[in-house]
């Protein structure tokens, strides 16, 4: 590829991202009422979408090979019972990932 | 109060909240501009690309998109298969991004994952001008993801330290958000269909493909559903 080729390649990345992030924001303008089923949805899409994101963030596990999924249930499961323990955010993320670091280079 | 210490004040309170993506951005930042070093780009290219592009995992993706074939428009197909996840964010923060001035453009702009997951839960102290708020939260990691890169880029050759599993600080940062969004509603119905339709379909449609299917499934359900969970969701 030109230097050319290249700046318009990364300008194609650039634009499909901002449309991406951009449309529902030029779609459902601030200041224009929004349809009723658009509100539903920015009411129960945000849990949802977090959802997705958390297996999201998993998708390479793979449970029927190399180490199951173990470290990562293990992981989670530290995470989970530390936040509802102090319910303190940078603790259970310290705790969780020192824990899966742990299991990765030590035990599996 | 007066601007400079309404803005101070935002900093402040932003700060903490992305502490942990610091480290992570810190730590992934320099593997994405390590990638490209190896790939064969100089410094400039991961500097440019985090700074205009800036989503994670299609900087990645854009490598080998420079390696490959001239196809713009492929590129730009792709990057919207990718990214489209972000078009969720961007329903669920219409409300929350409204008044907060030009800001807006920038906070949409840099909402990945993370800061849309911040920007979407955080409970900002009283008397903190929100739009500050959210505008520090983006703006750092921003700055971190940019850092990161630009270091992996300049120096890749002459790091060194690789910390197996380190990257798992964006996973259990993730799961703590959900955990706190999960606290805060009483009705986990919407939680429960994210989490099962996103595993369904990553069963079905293996780890490459699963987003979009995952989002037509959620919306279809959550359509499905919609009397209940209003009703829910407004007691």
């Amino acid at each position: 590829m030109t230097i050319t080729q290249q700046i318009l390649t990364i300008a194609a990345v650039v634009l499909g991202t901002v449309v991406t992030r951009f449309l529902p924001f030029i779609i459902f303008p601030a200041d224009k009422p929004r349809p009723k089923y658009v509100k539903f949805l920015g009411r129960v899409l945000p849990s949802a979408a977090l959802g997705m994101l958390v297996v999201y963030c998993l998708k390479n596990v793979n449970v029927f090979a190399g180490t199951h999924g173990i470290p990562e249930t293990l992981s989670i499961l530290a995470v989970c019972i530390l936040h509802f323990w102090k319910r303190s955010m940078f603790l259970s993320i310290a705790g969780g990932t020192g824990i899966y670091i742990l299991l990765i280079n030590f035990v599996f | 109060m007066n601007k400079k210490s309404e803005v101070r004040k935002a900093f402040k309170a932003a700060l903490p909240h992305t502490i942990p993506i610091f480290a992570g951005f810190l730590f992934l930042g320099i593997a994405y501009g390590i990638y490209m070093k190896l790939a064969g780009f100089s410094a400039i290219y991961p500097i440019l690309m985090s700074m205009t592009i800036f989503a994670g995992s299609m900087e990645f993706v854009a490598a080998d998109l420079l390696l490959g074939a001239f196809n713009p428009v492929g590129a730009f197909v792709l990057t919207l298969m990718v990214n489209a996840r972000h078009l969720f964010y961007g329903i669920s923060m219409l409300d929350k991004y409204k008044d907060v001035g030009k800001k807006k453009w920038y906070l949409i702009f840099g909402m990945c994952d993370e800061t849309f997951s911040i920007n979407c839960t955080a409970q900002i102290p009283v008397g903190v001008d929100k739009g500050w708020f959210y505008f520090f939260v983006t703006l750092l990691n921003y700055l971190y993801w940019v850092l990161g890169a630009s270091v992996g880029g300049i120096f890749g050759s002459f790091i060194n330290i690789k910390i197996e599993g380190i990257d798992f600080i964006m996973t259990a940062l993730i799961v703590v958000i959900f955990l706190e969004q999960c606290l805060k509603e009483k009705d986990h119905t919407s939680a429960v269909i994210g989490i099962g339709a996103t595993i369904l379909c990553r069963i079905i449609f293996g780890a490459d493909n699963f987003i979009i299917p995952s989002m037509i499934m959620i919306l279809g359900v959550l359509t499905l559903f919609r009397n209940q969970l209003q009703r829910r969701v407004e007691e």
